[in-house]
C-alpha cells in the first residue's frame, strides 16, 4: 500500500475547548466536533508525517488496537474528514506552507 | 448602525416606516445607504437559499425574492425586490451580520430583554420558546427582540441592542441597549430551573444559533472565534421552563 500523507486544511477555523476539537468549514459554516481519534489525526496532520507513522506513534499508543486495523480505520477516517474538506490527503508529502496552521 | 434607504415609491417608504417604527429617525450619520429598485409583483418569488459572497470588495446578496449588492468602502449598495417588507428585512439582517462579524459581534437566534439594567438572551431554534418567554416577560422587563438579538462587543464585555427583527410575537423590540448578563439556552420541561453546561456545549450552541450566511473564510473564522470569546466572558446556561411567568423569578 502506498504511503498516505494528511494535512490540515488551512481554510477551516479550529479550536480546542475542554479537550474537544471543534472545526468550522469556511465553505458552508458547518460545525464539526471531532472525536478523540479524529482529534489525534487532526493534530498530527502536519503534511509530512505518513499516516502509518501517525497510527503507530499516536493512535496505537493511545488505544488498544492492532496496528493493521487501526491503519485501516485511520485511512477511512482521513478520507471522511477530507470529504468534508477538514483534512487534505495525498500520496506525497505536502509542501511546508500548505500543511500547517 | 444607521441605514438610509432611497426609493421613489412613496407607499413602499411608508410601509418601511410603519414596519420599523421606533427605529426610524432623521440623521445625517449614515453607515449603509441602499437604493431600492422595485420589481413588478410576481417577478421574483421562491424560497431559494441565501447566497452571500464577497467579490472585488463588493458583497453580493441573493435569494429567490431579492438581489442586492453592498460595497463597504463606499457604504453604498442597491436592492432589487418587489414591494414587500420581507426582502429588505432579510438584506438588512445579512448586512448587519457582516458588519457585526468584523467587529467581534453577531446576530443570534434568540429573544432578549433588559431587566435591572442588564440584558438577558434566550436562544433556541424555532419552537424552543423564544416567543413564549418574551410573552411571559414581567412589566419591569424591556423586550429587545423576540427573535433576533443584536450583540456587539465592547472592551468591557458584550452589549445587546433592541432590533426591529420580529418573530411570532410580531412586536418590535425597544430601541435601547444594555450589557449582557447571561445567555440562556431554552428548553421546555416540567419545572423551571437553570443548569450549568460545559463551555464546549455553550460554544456549540452559540454557533448553532448564530445567523451567518457568507461564504467567506475570514468572516467565518471571525464568527467562530467570536463565539469562543463570548462564552469565555458571558455566563451561558440551560434554562428549562414551564410555560408560565414564574420562570422570570430566575431571571434577575
Amino acid at each position: 500500500m502506498n504511503k498516505l500523507f494528511v494535512a490540515r486544511n488551512p481554510r477551516v477555523a479550529a479550536r480546542s475547548l475542554d479537550g474537544e476539537m471543534m472545526i468550522m468549514s469556511a465553505r458552508d459554516s458547518t460545525l464539526f466536533t471531532l472525536n478523540k481519534t479524529a482529534t489525534i489525526l487532526w493534530q498530527s496532520a502536519d503534511g509530512t508525517t505518513p499516516l502509518d507513522e501517525i497510527v503507530q506513534n499516536r493512535i496505537c499508543t493511545e488505544f488498544e488496537v492492532e496496528r493493521e486495523v487501526a491503519l485501516q480505520d485511520a485511512e477511512a477516517l482521513a478520507r471522511e474528514l477530507a470529504s468534508h474538506e477538514i483534512l487534505q490527503i495525498s500520496e506525497h508529502p505536502f509542501p511546508p506552507a500548505g500543511g500547517s496552521r | 448602525m444607521p441605514v438610509r434607504v432611497h426609493t421613489t415609491d412613496q407607499s413602499f417608504l411608508e410601509m418601511l416606516q410603519a414596519r420599523y417604527t421606533g427605529f426610524v429617525s432623521v440623521s445625517d450619520r449614515v453607515e449603509v445607504e441602499f437604493d431600492v429598485e422595485l420589481d413588478r409583483p410576481g417577478v421574483n418569488a421562491g424560497d431559494a437559499a441565501v447566497e452571500v459572497r464577497l467579490q472585488r470588495g463588493r458583497w453580493s446578496l441573493q435569494r429567490g425574492d431579492f438581489r442586492a449588492e453592498w460595497e463597504p468602502a463606499s457604504h453604498r449598495g442597491w436592492i432589487r425586490q418587489t414591494a414587500n417588507p420581507y426582502s429588505i428585512d432579510a438584506v438588512l439582517r445579512i448586512v448587519h451580520s457582516l458588519v457585526l462579524a468584523q467587529e467581534g459581534g453577531f446576530l443570534l437566534h434568540s429573544a432578549s430583554a433588559i431587566r435591572n439594567g442588564r440584558a438577558f438572551l434566550f436562544a433556541g431554534v424555532s419552537g424552543a420558546g423564544k416567543t413564549t418567554i418574551s410573552r411571559l416577560a414581567p412589566p419591569d422587563a424591556t423586550l429587545l427582540t423576540d427573535e433576533i438579538s443584536y450583540v456587539r462587543k465592547r472592551e468591557d464585555g458584550y452589549v445587546a441592542f433592541g432590533t426591529p427583527f420580529t418573530g411570532e410575537l410580531a412586536k418590535l423590540g425597544e430601541n435601547v441597549s444594555a450589557p449582557i448578563a447571561a445567555l440562556y439556552l431554552l428548553a421546555q420541561g416540567p419545572e423551571n430551573r437553570i443548569d450549568a453546561i460545559s463551555p464546549a456545549d455553550a460554544a456549540r450552541s452559540l454557533l448553532a444559533n448564530t445567523l451567518f450566511f457568507a461564504e467567506d473564510e475570514q468572516l467565518v473564522e471571525a464568527v467562530f472565534q467570536s463565539a469562543f470569546e463570548f462564552v469565555s466572558r458571558v455566563p451561558v446556561s440551560r434554562l428549562t421552563f414551564v410555560p408560565d411567568s414564574r420562570v422570570w423569578e430566575l431571571i434577575r
